[in-house]
């Protein structure tokens, strides 16, 4: 662990400096929290609470899902600290109508990766400098060229099983699901105001923690983020039963990226591929 | 229905269970013209008639797989023909996409039919059910599911 000293400082200055001049009601960011294993967020109100503020290699968070908090948004407009992997999900809120850009002042800051060791999304990140922020804090750092097979590489070592093997793995795997919705609680495109997984009338999702209604969950999960998803990896780490769940989402962005060479996030004006068609799409596998 | 899919576990009494998802527009109306037309074909097929294979929900398929069903089939008009302008062409990528996630979670993606007919291929229909029918008595009972409800909580 180590504070990013060239980081963290302008950070501290565009955070006070954008509070004291009442640019924005609270500014979303990391704070110092000794000891801890990741650095939480910290809600800075007062200018003179932006010198809490860090930016270190612990900032693991996806501050993000904090913008379609209605009680969040009721503070008024919201500055928000954003590393690439972030501004990617605030694309597709943006994209979806969810946050105004107006309503929201983004901090951009260069990251180099999280965790030590990286974290796997870390050492595949194609947007370590973030783009079209308000404000870029720091310098920008190297950017290593990513290519698709080592963009989904975890999908790919579930492909090469056999139907029988995924069955087994994945049946192991989802077994293991308590159903606490974690990976929808910190994922910032699960904001629908009343989850599937909580409606009754019909009941489309068995709610008990067994295998049957776990695999209805975790699919209901996984296509509703289809052609959203940014991998941004907060379901897999939030898991407190560490189930793989980014394998399942990097699979369905590697199947919107071959198919209709379409990435989320990446832009917030284009469109979700769900949310549109092409009279010539593939049709291989239709009788 | 409940009745029946605990009996699907037993192997010697098993039934091919095969639940269809029809549009209103053309496949239904070809499934109709197959029973006009006198066009045989088998039993194991419950339809359940949908305005338009866009309305198809993945969860709706997954739930047949959960109360019993052996192989599920969505059919809807061909492209170019819906009857809603677009409904079958968002089908065809979401429906596409979720064969996709079934494969990659281990669920047999053989168990999942997605087919184009038109309300004048009575005949068509006929021979699709044939063959699907056929084809879910090959792979015999679906047991991945069968065996959840068997080992899990009681309905």
């Amino acid at each position: 662990m180590s504070t990013n000293t060239a980081i963290t400082e302008p950070l501290q200055r565009a955070a006070a400096e954008l509070l004291s001049e009442g640019k924005v009601a609270v500014v979303i960011g990391y704070g110092m929290d000794g000891d801890s294993s990741f650095s939480p967020p910290l809600f800075a109100r007062e200018p003179q609470e932006a010198e809490r503020l860090v930016f270190d290699d612990r900032c693991f968070g996806n501050l993000s899902v904090y913008l379609s908090k209605d009680h969040i948004r009721r503070m008024g407009k919201i500055g928000i600290v954003v590393k690439g992997c972030d501004l990617r999900a605030v694309n597709v809120l943006l994209r979806e109508h969810v946050v105004k850009r107006e309503d929201v002042v983004l901090i951009g800051v260069p990251c180099a990766g999280q965790g030590d060791p990286l974290l796997g999304k870390c050492s595949v990140c194609e947007q370590r400098n973030p783009q079209g922020c308000d404000i870029v804090v720091g310098d920008p750092v190297e950017q290593p060229q990513i290519d698709a097979a080592q963009r989904y590489s975890e999908a790919a070592d579930i492909d090469a099983k056999s139907i029988e093997e995924r069955w087994e793995f994945w049946s192991g795997q989802l077994s293991k699901c308590i159903r606490c919705y974690a990976c929808r609680n910190v994922c910032p495109l699960c904001y629908c105001k009343r989850c599937i997984t909580e409606k009754t009338v019909p009941q489309w999702i068995e709610t008990s923690a067994h295998l049957r209604g776990n695999i209805a969950w975790n699919v209901a999960r996984a296509f509703h983020l289809t052609g959203r998803c940014v991998n941004c990896g907060e379901c897999e780490r939030a898991c407190p039963m560490d189930i793989p769940l980014g394998a399942i989402n990097q699979k369905m962005a590697q199947l919107m990226d071959e198919r209709y060479d379409f990435q989320s996030g990446l832009s917030s004006e284009d469109k979700a591929p769900f949310t549109t068609f092409n009279v010539d799409d593939p049709e291989t596998g239709i009788l | 229905m409940i009745q029946q899919a605990s009996d699907s576990t037993d192997n010697s009494k098993w039934q091919p269970r095969i639940v269809a998802f029809l549009c209103n527009w053309c496949s239904y109306a070809g499934a109709d013209l197959a029973g006009m037309s006198r066009f045989a074909y088998p039993a194991a097929i419950k339809i359940v008639r949908l305005p338009c294979s866009g309305r198809v929900d993945p969860m709706f398929i997954i739930k047949s797989f959960e109360q019993g069903a052996d192989l599920v089939l969505v059919s809807g008009c061909h492209p170019g023909d819906c009857h809603y302008t677009s409904g079958n062409y968002h089908a065809r990528r979401k429906l596409l996409a979720f064969r996709e996630l079934m494969t990659f979670l281990g669920i047999d993606p053989r168990r999942f039919k997605i087919s184009w007919v038109s309300a004048a291929e009575g005949a068509k229909w006929s021979s699709l059910v044939k063959e699907i029918t056929a084809e879910v008595i090959a792979l015999g009972p679906f047991e991945n599911y069968s065996k959840l409800r068997a080992g899990g909580i009681a309905e």
